[in-house]
């Protein structure tokens, strides 16, 4: 089988944000960089999915500014066999960085399952896996915590609100995107991190994947911290005094029961 | 003032509470305002929508469209856009809207701004703020090109409008080509809880790794009840094995924003303030006064979470009464 992975790096999530400048971006200095952790369920799956198939290949892929290329030797180093690196500038958005995975793609001979994590942690945009299925021209399945493989048929199990799932019946060529419950991500060993800076990292630039800058459909700006909270008011007394006082606050005060 | 389509959800044919929170604030900025039903013997729905503000309603009926599929209702809803032909598309950021509008925008080459917590209309376009970084931070975002402008919202960030009793919709039935899909819904297994879902819930119970048990949440889930509230719970307790992720509240869990959020026994880490900072009223109860949770809250109570929350559900009994 041919499984690919998309995946995205973002600050780690212990990150404290600073805005830049212009309020354009973050401040990048002293960020810890790593692979959005949702991705990690999707490396993991290929990687099962992989090891029960004799003569698959796991390629994973990503769009982004140079140092991206550290979250593709991580995946590598969980077992990945190929990367691809697509240049695509820091401010790019979902669609333009789907408009370049999905060229990545596209130069693919036979593409049967290509995994995402459900969102990526910084933008949090949640859009990326199904514009790349419309623009390459498969269905996609949202937010899955499991999948069970029948031939070239997957039946995901689908996360939707209140505890529900929706048991989705699909077949190859497909988008799939993981959330936590879908597998248990595997550590990487220390010589396959070593072997994995040795990998090739096959790069690609716009021009090759036929994206370009107008391809971008939105802009962040005016980033701003929110405003930070006035200390709020210290409920004292016994239990019982403090539920007494906090319902009262709640009801009368705030309003909010 | 715009031409505003609005996709209007529904599950086993009751409306989201969050898709009037869209018709409302289109309508009362004066747009001409359209909502689209997809579903299956959905009809009847349309009055509804017609009370919270919809000046024309389109439905979109099969038995493919029952249950929801990202193919089918993606193929609806972009039925429903080249017969209305909006400026604006909004879908509330759902476990649907936020599925559904990323390939809509695909396939009509709109601009789609997703989990916007705030939305004002000016002229034919949208002014909006969503969070980044799970909302560690703020952003406007800025619609480039002229395609659609597209927009899912955050459940509970605008308010639900009052309805207008006795509304008849101008509806009308929309076509869509539903031959050749290749995604079926086998079964949808239905949750066991009676109880709101954390992000759609105006009131947010969260415990954390102090609970000590699943067993111990009994007295969350009983102030949870007593309030209509939702349950959720830190990272820390859902690694406990306490909680379902689906319950986790923060920068790998839900992001919510509810007008009352009760942390009971969360310390507050980065992680965890980035899922529900944005809150309307916080309340913390934590034994250690340090707590970084106390820096948020607008009312903070230092104390043991096992005397204070079964005191609270007695005490929110008693107002009820």
């Amino acid at each position: 089988m041919n499984l690919y992975v998309c995946i995205k790096q973002v600050p780690d999530t212990e990150t404290k944000i600073k805005v830049n400048g212009d309020g354009s971006g973050i401040d990048a200095a002293g960020i810890k960089w790593i692979m959005s952790p949702y991705d990690e369920f999707a490396v993991e799956e290929a990687l099962r999915v992989k090891e029960k198939n004799a003569g698959s290949t796991v390629t994973v892929i990503t769009a982004g500014p140079d140092r991206t290329v550290e979250a593709l030797r991580t995946a590598l180093a969980m077992g990945a066999d190929n990367a691809i690196h697509v240049e695509l500038p820091e401010t790019a958005d979902s669609a333009f960085a789907a408009k370049a995975l999905a060229g990545a793609l596209k130069k693919e001979a036979k593409v049967d399952i290509v995994y995402f994590g459900k969102e990526a942690i910084d933008d949090g945009a949640a859009q990326v896996p199904q514009l790349v299925a419309t623009y390459i021209g498969v269905p996609s399945v949202g937010t899955v915590v499991g999948i069970e493989y029948n031939g070239t048929t997957l039946k995901c199990k689908r996360e939707i609100e209140g505890g529900a799932f929706e048991m989705v019946e699909v077949s190859q060529p497909v988008v799939v995107s993981g959330s936590k419950g879908l597998n248990e991500p595997r550590y990487a060993t220390l010589p396959n991190i070593m072997k994995a800076k040795k990998k090739e990292v096959k790069k690609m630039s716009l021009a090759d994947v036929g994206a370009s800058p107008s391809d971008q459909k939105i802009k962040m700006k005016g980033l701003q911290l929110p405003p930070p909270k006035q200390a709020g008011k210290k409920i004292e007394g016994d239990a019982a005094a403090q539920a007494k006082a906090l319902v009262t606050a709640l009801h009368n005060e705030a309003k909010v029961i | 003032m715009a031409k505003v389509l609005v996709f209007v959800e529904q599950r086993d044919g009751k409306l989201k509470k969050a898709s009037f929170e869209l018709l409302g604030a289109s309508a009362k900025a004066g747009n001409e305002t359209h909502a689209v039903i997809i579903g299956d013997g959905v009809a009847g729905l349309a009055n509804e929508c017609a009370s919270y503000g919809a000046s024309k309603v389109h439905v979109a009926q099969d038995g493919a469209l029952k249950n929801y599929t990202n193919e089918a209702y993606a193929r609806a809803l972009v039925a429903a856009i080249k017969t209305v032909s909006p400026e604006i598309v909004l879908a509330s950021h759902t476990p649907m809207g936020r599925d559904l509008l990323p390939s809509v925008a695909a396939q009509v080459d709109g601009a789609l701004a997703t989990d916007c917590t705030s939305l004002a209309f000016s002229g034919a376009s949208l002014t909006l703020k969503r969070p980044v970084y799970s909302g560690k931070a703020m952003a406007d975002v800025e619609y480039m090109g002229s395609g659609i402008k597209m927009a899912t919202v955050r459940p509970n960030s605008i308010g639900v409008p009052k309805p207008e009793a006795g509304k008849t919709a101008d509806a009308t039935n929309l076509t869509v080509d539903l031959g050749g899909l290749k995604t079926k819904i086998l079964e949808v297994v239905k949750g066991n809880s009676a109880r709101p879902d954390v992000t759609e819930a105006g009131v947010v119970v969260s415990g954390g790794r102090s609970l000590k048990s699943a067993d111990n949440f009994k007295i969350i889930e009983e102030l949870a009840d007593t309030l209509g509230a939702a349950v959720g719970a830190s990272r820390a307790a859902v690694d406990a094995g306490y909680r379902p992720h689906r319950d986790q509240v923060g920068q790998t869990g839900k992001v919510v924003s509810p007008s009352l959020y009760i942390a009971c026994g969360i310390s507050g880490a980065i992680q965890h303030l980035a899922g529900m900072r944005t809150s309307k009223c916080i309340v913390a109860i934590n034994t250690d006064p340090q707590a970084p949770i106390f820096q948020v809250a607008d009312y903070g109570v230092v104390g043991d979470l096992f005397q204070v929350v079964p005191a609270l559900t007695a005490e929110c009994k008693k107002l009820k009464e």
